[in-house]
């Protein structure tokens, strides 16, 4: 009996222990005129990808203006499941939030139902556009440019003439970065040929580097992945390869990659089509401090005002000088990337 | 490609899906030998997923390139450790095994994700390590004519070890006393008590064997496939382990038979793709292709699957 008694009580004591820990400390200072707090739509705030880079622009917008975070300045909503996104909305707003952020084009519908609700609340949809509500910004990327860029560092890069493209789940938003790529390597060389194959998931590694493989073996010698969690798979299939004596590339996604790409015999990271969500975050909430909130409008980030990017990784000096020039012209508009 | 650079890649990448489940499926298999149902799968594979990318992270600049095959052992271990929760909760606290395995799969990612914040500076995932499980190719054996190129170049040698696990269990299970027993105590367990088997010493073993094996199928994800981990290390592949075991109808090869099966049902619309003829064909088919080969071989190749007798029922002494 004695036994049993200490069995379940240390065992009660890990669990109180894990869940105690895992509250966090909330600060309370005087009420800030201005608050922005962000919604995401299934990964946490440090999902290395897009969701991180919208907290980052978050915390760095409330930071430059001494607020903290908490119900006085700027706060995230964690979903863990697609049924979380309207009541994480209703507990910001309850909470008197001025801007709330949905981050992802799976929260559209939810924004677009609480801005109806909500005429006074500022709300922002990122890579989605929600229309007939004044109170709603929509924000979206030009991916396909990026993704262009991509394309043709890859044209420059293969030495096959084969280079190859995985997906996450095959949807519009997933179409422009697989379009804008195939743009960029057939304006370099018309002969390049893409191999496109979709993963039909995010966060299946196994699948992606079993993709990778049969890509890699089939001869392509470069991959742009647009992937999330399954893109590990394409790393890992890219490092078998390379230290193996084929040496092949990948080129990262939404964030610098670089890091991912790192084996104990060099990298195979190319570069990395980056999408700055923060940069768009950080403005939206400038404008609506200043009272200038683009309600009603959508806003586009492309190259030309950074919002989208092609970073340098492992490029040679020459395709990053043809990514370069190609850059210019899609800026000044001799070139122009379609979405589709 | 190639016909034998077909093959090649048919059977590599079929090895990469199945190497971890094949390992927590035999796993499940001497968990449920012994009398006790292991839901918790998943969560062991999280835990050892996790434990064995801290270890290697933390001991690279000491071990090398052997870092990664002494991580699996860690995560075996820690796979283990986590798995007595199970094992004192079912077997001496007399639980119900299905709870206390989703306590376990419940437990994991949560416990696993909040311990990388505390070690990595707050981040949600862990960084990438550096020496990981590549690719393998056999010295000898490439010089067999044909067979050489498909079975034994760049291939994944964990999976070569974990079909060696699944004989070596077959034997441990059906040839030994030790394996007589245990499967005794989960078909019958009075009868053995009667014959002075030790009933809580047996299961004890069964569910610990299947942290092991269960951690180091965790590990195998982590240090051949994603490289990190993160809460998307493991996605079902627990599941697809405990699913694997049934279809294999709880017998060790059989297991590690399914989890190829598994492998091959992943791996053959990927590669299909390039084989001229089938590649006009939507992606949707190669997609569902994994789901409706597993059903029809199913319904069509294999009869009852039969549990053992004395599965999931806890043994209380005075009752009998």
């Amino acid at each position: 009996m004695n036994k049993k008694a200490v069995v379940v009580l240390s065992t009660v004591l890990l669990l109180v222990g894990g869940v105690l820990t895992g509250c966090g400390s909330s600060s309370a200072t005087k009420k800030s005129s201005h608050t922005a707090a962000l919604v995401t739509d299934g990964g946490g705030i440090d999902d290395k990808s897009f969701n991180q880079s919208a907290w980052e622009g978050l915390t760095k917008w409330g930071k430059s203006h001494n607020l903290t975070k908490g119900v006085n300045g700027y706060n995230y909503a964690q979903s863990n499941s697609n049924a979380d996104f309207t009541p994480n909305i209703n507990k910001l707003i309850k909470a008197k939030y001025k801007t709330i952020f949905g981050i992802g084009y799976k929260l559209d519908n939810a924004i677009s139902e609480a801005a109806k609700d909500n005429p006074k609340v500022n709300f922002a949809i990122i890579d989605s556009v929600v229309k007939n509500r004044k109170n709603v910004a929509s924000v979206t990327f030009k991916t396909e440019q990026s993704s262009f860029l991509a394309g043709v560092a890859a044209a420059e890069t293969t030495k096959t003439n084969k280079v190859g493209f995985v997906g996450g789940v095959k949807s519009s938003l997933i179409q422009t970065f697989q379009s804008g790529f195939e743009q960029g390597v057939k304006a370099v060389n018309p002969n390049i040929k893409v191999d496109v194959k979709y993963a039909g998931s995010f966060s299946k590694a196994d699948v992606g580097q079993s993709l990778a493989t049969a890509m890699y073996n089939n001869g392509e010698d470069v991959i742009y992945h647009a992937s999330g969690a399954t893109g590990a798979g394409v790393f890992t299939a890219a490092k078998n390869a390379s230290k193996s004596g084929n040496k092949v590339w990948v080129i990262g996604v939404d964030q610098d990659q670089k890091a991912d790409g790192k084996y104990s015999g060099g990298n195979v990271t190319l570069a990395s089509s980056v999408k700055e969500v923060g940069t768009a975050v950080q403005d939206l909430s400038n404008d609506a401090m200043k009272n200038k909130f683009p309600g009603g409008k959508t806003i586009s980030y492309d190259l030309k005002n950074n919002g989208v990017s092609l970073v340098n990784d492992n490029m040679s000096k020459s395709a990053w000088k043809a990514v370069q020039s190609y850059q210019k012209k899609i800026e000044n508009g001799s070139i122009k990337v379609s979405a589709e | 490609m190639g016909t034998t650079m077909i093959l090649m890649t048919v059977f590599s990448t079929t090895l990469i899906y199945a190497a971890p489940l094949i390992f927590t499926a035999i796993g499940g298999a001497f968990s449920e030998h012994s009398g006790i149902i292991n839901v918790g799968l998943e969560g062991i594979m999280i835990v050892g997923a996790f434990s064995a990318t801290v270890f290697n992270l933390a001991f690279v600049s000491v071990f090398g390139s052997a870092t990664p095959w002494l991580s699996l052992l860690v995560g075996g271990v820690v796979g283990i450790v986590f798995t007595l929760l199970h094992a004192v909760a079912t077997i001496t606290l007399r639980a119900n095994h299905i709870i206390s395995g989703t306590v376990l799969n419940l437990l994991a990612p949560a416990l696993c994700v909040f311990l990388t914040r505390i070690f990595y500076h707050g981040n949600g995932q862990t960084p990438i390590i550096d020496q990981s499980i590549g690719n393998f190719t056999f010295p000898w054996l490439t010089k067999i004519p044909l067979l050489g190129a498909i079975l034994f170049t760049k291939t994944s040698l964990v999976a070569y070890l974990a079909v060696i696990v699944g004989g070596a269990s077959w034997y441990l299970l059906y040839k030994t006393n030790i394996g007589l027993r245990l499967r005794s105590v989960g078909e019958n367990p009075a009868a053995a008590d009667t014959l002075g088997i030790n009933v809580n010493w047996y299961r004890y073993l069964g569910v610990l064997i299947s942290g092991l094996l269960g951690g180091i199928g965790g590990a195998v994800m982590s240090q051949s496939i994603t490289l990190n981990f993160s809460v998307s290390t493991i996605s079902g592949q627990g599941f697809m382990s405990l699913a694997a075991m049934i279809f294999g109808k709880w017998h060790p090869m059989g297991a590690t038979g399914a989890a190829i099966f598994f492998g091959l049902a992943q791996s053959l619309p990927i590669v299909s793709g390039y084989i001229p003829g089938l590649k006009n064909i939507n992606d949707v088919w190669f997609q569902i292709a994994p789901y409706v080969i597993t059903i029809v071989v199913l319904v069509i190749f294999l009869g009852k699957a039969v549990a053992p007798a004395a599965d999931g029922v806890n043994y209380i002494k005075s009752e009998k």
